[in-house]
């Protein structure tokens, strides 16, 4: 199965970046979700929390207090501008 | 009589070591924060690059006008936003930015155009202050280790003043002079005109396609424009403070390294002078004991 690329970058820094299977983003008309193959898209997002599913059956969960999201290919770009929250981060990870 | 000129040249000696550790002390702090300045801006790269692929994104498939990239003809008010240290002790650092900052006031003032100024930095502000030119608008942080909360304050009060209507002080351009930082040796102050946004250059984005996608925009293209735009303004001021913070360091480093020497240098001339005046004591004293002595021997 097609894998999602995803980057998660708030204004300082990289939060986090792998490879996903499901990216749950809560944009302003409503929660989205991405799986691979999704049309480009480039939503703005409000405060709520993003929910990263990684292929390894882990969850990524992070809050978030606006920023946008764009989709292109498999190819996902979480800006952020700020993140309050991180749970589950893979050690591996930076 | 004896010894004066010994003892102050001891003095001289004692003073110019103790300046000799401060400035290497503030070479040593500011080569360590170097890597950390330069760490800030290589962290912030991925959110400036994201932002940048998108505004073209969506300005390559909307043709949708912004008012942040629209041209303002109602005024000839510009702002000028001045990028300096807070504090000194960096060789040409501060005097070169604000002489190009001086350099564009003028040029803009030729073209008939009122400035506002705006600065960042204690230096640029007690320059000003000092002259009595008026600051619209002024920050203090630490210059060297800037935070993306204050570059968004920063930015939030520029995008206010472009927006603003002409009779409450809008602006019609807005230019930034900082410094870049080109490499350890080389930093040189920069002209940038932030505003009105020429989302051009970002066009040609090195990709494997030449072409964007055709993108679905959430809730629509104007409202994510609104959302970009602002975002896009507040890195690239945000990267131009993170380039001035590292440019400072280096230029830090560099003039502690020369002042670190100069010490040196003195030091070694002073102690060259004491053990020459020890010397004269020394031999205006054995010529005093011998012409007693002779004296003695005489009678």
């Amino acid at each position: 199965m097609a894998e999602l690329n995803v980057d998660l970058v708030a204004a300082d820094r990289k939060v986090w970046s792998g490879a996903a299977r499901e990216v749950s983003a809560p944009s302003v008309d409503g929660q989205v979700g991405i799986l691979a193959g999704h049309a480009p898209l480039l939503a703005v997002l409000r405060p709520g929390t993003v929910k990263v599913s990684t292929a390894h059956e882990t969850a990524v969960e992070a809050h978030v207090t606006g920023g946008f999201v764009s989709v292109d290919g498999n190819l996902v770009t979480i800006v952020v501008d700020e993140v309050t929250e991180l749970s589950g981060r893979e050690p591996a990870l930076r | 009589m004896a010894g004066g000129a010994q003892r102050i040249y001891k003095q001289r000696i004692k003073s110019t070591q103790s300046l000799k550790k401060m400035f290497r002390a503030q070479e040593l702090i500011a080569a360590s924060r170097i890597g950390k300045a330069r760490a800030r801006t290589a962290a912030a790269a991925p959110y400036e690059r994201a932002i940048t692929r998108a505004v073209s994104a969506v300005a390559t498939h909307s043709s949708t006008k912004h008012p942040l990239t629209s041209e303002r003809h109602d005024t000839d008010r510009v702002a000028v936003l001045v990028i300096a240290s807070d504090r000194g002790m960096a060789g040409a650092y501060s005097a070169s930015i604000i002489r190009e900052a001086e350099r564009l006031v003028a040029q803009l003032k030729n073209e008939g155009k009122q400035v506002d100024l705006y600065a960042t930095g204690r230096r640029a502000v007690s320059y000003y202050g000092y002259r009595g030119r008026q600051l619209a608008g002024q920050w203090s942080y630490g210059s060297d280790s800037p935070d993306s909360d204050v570059a968004g304050e920063i930015a939030d009060t520029l995008l206010g003043a472009f927006l603003a209507p002409v009779d409450e002080g809008g602006v019609s351009e807005l230019h930034v002079v900082y410094t870049q930082f080109v490499n350890m040796v080389t930093q040189r102050p920069r002209v940038v005109r932030m505003l009105p946004l020429e989302v051009v250059e970002g066009v040609a984005v090195p990709g494997e396609s030449d072409t964007f996608p055709l993108y679905d925009f959430e809730p629509s293209p104007e409202s994510v424009l609104d959302a970009l735009l602002p975002r896009y303004v507040r890195s690239r001021i945000f990267s131009f403070m993170l380039d001035a913070a590292a440019s400072e360091l280096a230029a830090r480093q560099r003039a502690m390294h020369t002042a670190t020497d100069n010490a040196e240098d003195l030091i070694r001339t002073y102690t060259r002078l004491a053990n020459q005046a020890r010397q004269a004591d020394i031999t205006q004293e054995i010529s005093e004991i011998v012409s007693g002595a002779d004296a003695l021997a005489a009678s």
